[in-house]
Parts: C-alpha cells; sequence; structure tokens
C-alpha cells in the first residue's frame, strides 16, 4: 500500500519569497529517502509541499506538480484533506493532543474522519501502537493523557497516531531532533520497520542519521542567504556519502560548511 | 578577576523597601474588596431568611418589615441566562472567526476595532440604545428579553476578547497535527481547538456574566420596575435584583434599606455560586484531572 511520489519543476513562496525552485525528484515506494541540508534552505518546505501542508500557512502556495502514482495532487479539483489522509507526517516536536488519552490520540484521525466500530478501533489503536514499539510501555494506562508522556514516548505516539489512519506515505520533519540517542535509536529502528510498507521521507540534520536509515538522500542548498533553496544532487544513500558527485554535497558532508 | 561579593547594606534597604511597597500596594487592593464584602455581609445577613428568597414585593406596603426578592432573583436569573443564550455563540463565533479565519485581513481588523470599541460602551448607553429601538422604535412592551438585550451587548465584547485570547493560546502545532491527519478545518476547530481551549473560554464566559449580573442601568430602561413575579421574560415587566437594590435602597424606610443590603449580598452569592459551578465544569473537562 505504498506509492511513489514523483515531484516536477516545484517551486514553493511564502508570500511573494520564493523558498525553493524548481525541484524535481522521484521518491521510490517502501523505502526511505532523506533529506539533508543547511537550516533554511527549503527541506521541511519541499516535505510540506508533499502533503499540501504548506498552504495552511497564510500567503504560502506551490507552483509545480507532485504525482502520487500519477495523480497531480495539486489537480485544481483535489481535496487538501483527503490528500493528506493518504500521506502523513509527524513533527519535529512530539504534539499530542493534550485534551485526550493516549488511546484517543492514536485513535484521533479516525475519530475525527468518521465512525468506527469499538472493537475494530481497539485493534487499530493496537496494531498502530505496537507498530509504533509502544504498545508495551502504555498498554495499561491507554487512558492516561498522552502528554503524560516522555519526550521520546511522545514521538513514537505521533506516529502511531500518523499510521493509525493507513496512510501510503510517512512524513517526517527532523522527528528525533528534540530526543534522546535512546529514544532516537528507537525511532530508527521503527523506520526501518515500518518502509516494508510505507514510502518514508524524513528530513535531518543528523548525517549519521541519513546515512544509517535512508536508502535514498537528497542535498539541499541555498546559492546565498535570501536566494530559494535547491536541490543540489539526489543519490543512493551510499554513493552520496562516499563519493558524491558534487563539490557542495562532499563539502556538507564531511562538514567544511553547514 | 572577579571575586565573589557580598550584598550591600544599600541593596538589602532597597529590597526591604521594594518588598514593603508591594505588600503595601496588596493591601491597598484588598482592603476595598474585603471592606465592602464584610460591610454587606453583616448588613445583609438579619435579612437573608427563606422568605426573602421565596417571597415578591406584592403587597408588601412602605413600612412592613416583610416581603422578599424572589421576583428580582428569578428576573435576574431569566435575564442573564438569555443574555447569556445570545452573545456566548455570537461572541464563540466570532472569535474563533478572528482567530481561525480572518488571517488578520481588513474585515478581522474591522471586527477587532468595533469590539474593542464596544467594550468601552457605557451600559448606560447599552439600556437607551434598546430602550429606542427595541421599546420606541419597534414598539415592543417593557420585558425581561428586553433588558436581556441589553446585557447582550454588554455581555458581548467580553466574551470575543476572552475566548480569543484562549484561542490565540493553542499551539499551531496542535491545528497542524490534526491536518496533517487529514481532518477537515473544521472539524479540526471543534474536535482539537475548542476543547484545548474550553477551559480558560468557560472562565472568560463566566467573568462576562459576573460583569452583567451586576448591572443596574440597562436594566432601568428596559425591565421596568415591579413588585410582583413574573416568570415569563418575554412579557410584561419582570424585576432584576441589582434593580431591587436600588429601588430598595432608595427608600426612606430602614426596613426597606436592610432588603437592599440583603439583596446585594443574594447578588453576590448568585455571581460566586455561578462561578463555582463554571470552575466544577473546568474541572472535570480539564485534561489534568486523568493524571
Amino acid at each position: 500500500m505504498s506509492k511513489q511520489i514523483q515531484v516536477s519543476g516545484l517551486d514553493a513562496y511564502y508570500g511573494s519569497h520564493k523558498a525553493i525552485e524548481d525541484v524535481s525528484m522521484t521518491i521510490e515506494p517502501r523505502s526511505i529517502t532523506a533529506f539533508i541540508g543547511p537550516s533554511g534552505c527549503g527541506k521541511s518546505t519541499f516535505l510540506r509541499t508533499l502533503n499540501r501542508m504548506h498552504e495552511v500557512i497564510p500567503g504560502a502556495r506551490v507552483e509545480g506538480k507532485v504525482l502520487l502514482d500519477g495523480e497531480d495532487l495539486y489537480a485544481p479539483t483535489v481535496e487538501p484533506v483527503s490528500v493528506r489522509r493518504m500521506i502523513g507526517m509527524v513533527f519535529q516536536r512530539p504534539n499530542p493532543f493534550p485534551t485526550m488519552s493516549i488511546y484517543e490520540n492514536v485513535a484521533a484521525g479516525l475519530r475525527l474522519n468518521g465512525r468506527v466500530g469499538k472493537s475494530e478501533m481497539d485493534g487499530i489503536v493496537e496494531e498502530s501502537l505496537k507498530g509504533a514499539n509502544l504498545w508495551n510501555e502504555v498498554k495499561d494506562r491507554l487512558n492516561k493523557p498522552g502528554a503524560g508522556l516522555s519526550g521520546g514516548q511522545q514521538q513514537r505516539l505521533c506516529i502511531a497516531r500518523a499510521i493509525a489512519v493507513r496512510p501510503q506515505v510517512l512524513l517526517m520533519d527532523e522527528p528525533c531532533s528534540a530526543l534522546d540517542p535512546i529514544s532516537t535509536l528507537a525511532i530508527e529502528d521503527l523506520m526501518a520497520k515500518l518502509k516494508d510498507q510505507y514510502t518514508i521521507v524524513i528530513v535531518t540534520h543528523n548525517m549519521q542519521q541519513a546515512a544509517r536509515v535512508s536508502d535514498r538522500t537528497a542535498f539541499f542548498n541555498l546559492s546565498e542567504q535570501g536566494k530559494p533553496g535547491k536541490v543540489v544532487e539526489m543519490d543512493e544513500t551510499s554513493r552520496m556519502f562516499t563519493n558524491p558527485s558534487q563539490k557542495a554535497t562532499e563539502d556538507y558532508i564531511t562538514g567544511r560548511f553547514g | 578577576m572577579t571575586t565573589i561579593q557580598h550584598i550591600s547594606t544599600s541593596r538589602r534597604i532597597k529590597d526591604r523597601v521594594v518588598q514593603g511597597l508591594v505588600y503595601l500596594a496588596f493591601a491597598a487592593a484588598v482592603v476595598p474588596l474585603v471592606s465592602v464584602l464584610w460591610l454587606v455581609i453583616s448588613n445583609g445577613l438579619a435579612r437573608f431568611d427563606l422568605e426573602f428568597l421565596t417571597h415578591s414585593m406584592n403587597g408588601i406596603g412602605a413600612r412592613d418589615a416583610h416581603g422578599g426578592a424572589y421576583h428580582a432573583i428569578i428576573g435576574t436569573l431569566t435575564q442573564v441566562l438569555l443574555a447569556g443564550v445570545i452573545s456566548v455563540p455570537i461572541g464563540l463565533f466570532t472569535a474563533i472567526y478572528l482567530v481561525e479565519y480572518g488571517n488578520n485581513g481588513r474585515l478581522s481588523r474591522a471586527i477587532s476595532f468595533f469590539v474593542d470599541v464596544m467594550t468601552g460602551i457605557p451600559s448606560v448607553v447599552a439600556g437607551l440604545f434598546v430602550f429606542a429601538f427595541w421599546i420606541l422604535f419597534l414598539g415592543f412592551e417593557y420585558s425581561g428579553w428586553a433588558g436581556a438585550l441589553a446585557l447582550s451587548i454588554l455581555m458581548m465584547p467580553t466574551v470575543v476578547r476572552s475566548a480569543e485570547e484562549m484561542l490565540r493560546l493553542v499551539p499551531n502545532d496542535l491545528r497542524e497535527a490534526s491536518y496533517a491527519l487529514g481532518v477537515a478545518k473544521w472539524r479540526t476547530i471543534v474536535k482539537v481547538v475548542l476543547p484545548t481551549a474550553f477551559t480558560g473560554i468557560v472562565t472568560g464566559v463566566m467573568l462576562a456574566v459576573a460583569r452583567v449580573a451586576g448591572e443596574t442601568a440597562p436594566l432601568l430602561m428596559t425591565v421596568f420596575f415591579t413588585n410582583s413575579i413574573n416568570h415569563d421574560p418575554f412579557s410584561g415587566p419582570q424585576m432584576g435584583l441589582p434593580l431591587f437594590v436600588f429601588d430598595q435602597a432608595a427608600r426612606p424606610n430602614d426596613t426597606a434599606v436592610d432588603r437592599a443590603w440583603t439583596g446585594a449580598l443574594t447578588l453576590i452569592l448568585i455571581v460566586m455560586l455561578l462561578n463555582l459551578v463554571a470552575r466544577l465544569i473546568a474541572w472535570w473537562r480539564s485534561p489534568a484531572r486523568a493524571r
């Protein structure tokens, strides 16, 4: 149930400011694609254009094409809400709903979209929490507030919440940047497990993480401050980290700038 | 190289002086509050009995000691309830528009401006407006409903402002988390934003209720005076507690002034009770309870 994403000639704007320019790439299904690059180069912006979250910000707009298995997500008749249902997202900071329990947090996506029977819901919640490697830690306190968990657990709760709606694609925007190494490891293991079923895209500032988890890597950069970000290079992760074709990629990865 | 310094005497003195000033300011703020409460309780307790709470002033002579404020209590409760029924939905929807849909555009800035203007309307003007428009121009009679209309004019801006503040406090992360799950915007507002802001909104509404429950001026021209019980806010004059206090206190004999004190005490108690109920609702709905 995972799908391929094809992006061609994509520009994204915040008002009159062009944040990214002419991005084209193919993201393969059942694999992990990592975006790396210095802060402010448009990785997160690009990620948000993939599930039409970019336009939620007032004044933000997108030009270009994003095809999900050949279907244009930006076609005028497409309902953005249904796109987001198909392409889930996990954010930088864990953001469980504070008014809801652990159970309700996982059930939120389904419950807020329509009716699901109690027993079916129980099954989906358990399955999603297991999928996020959180079930054993929270199975005895499903009715406790989600905000009471530790940061790493909250982030896994957010992943469980995202996979509960059974998306085709999972976008992760620096999911480990606020977590300790143990929780990071738990989430990386989880990603490796999830990639059998989902297309995963992850933005990260951590080179080792990109090298460890991803199959393909895209390097974003901007020529100078205030100019839109572009994709410098995209390739197999192993080649990107050992033998990149662009000098800028090598400089960034080896820590010579950024 | 810096050395460890000891707190100088002048700083010690400054600290003491400022501390003293803060305590003084606190005392100055509390003194009027406590003295008002004390006066109302000590003067009002004498007549605070079952008869006061269950009887009207119907058939009570000018010098009689008996009688009560039942008609005024009923009036205040219905009028404030009606005012709330009018202004809470309008105020809440206005706040939702301002925070979730307005995008700080021209319309939302205009609304914000007029809400600020409305906050500054003197209560007597609200009463005059309803009197001129509803009673003189449209020709309806004096009624509790007319009073409720005047009160709702005063209540609305308070509800809008407090609800707006509370909605703005809801982190944008939560809205985005909900959108990212493929939840439509209106459902996000209903299921995520409003529950998160619920406690604060309830508190804001209660403050607005407390504000209008004690208003006399808008009632003066809209509900008219009456000594008898009127359960129907839509027809005929209906009393209100502030009006009852105003009326009784203006009479020359002590029995009436006693009733005025007790009326004031009842009003304070009603507002306190409403606050307590709101606190309970807020506590019952708050997420922290499950911990």
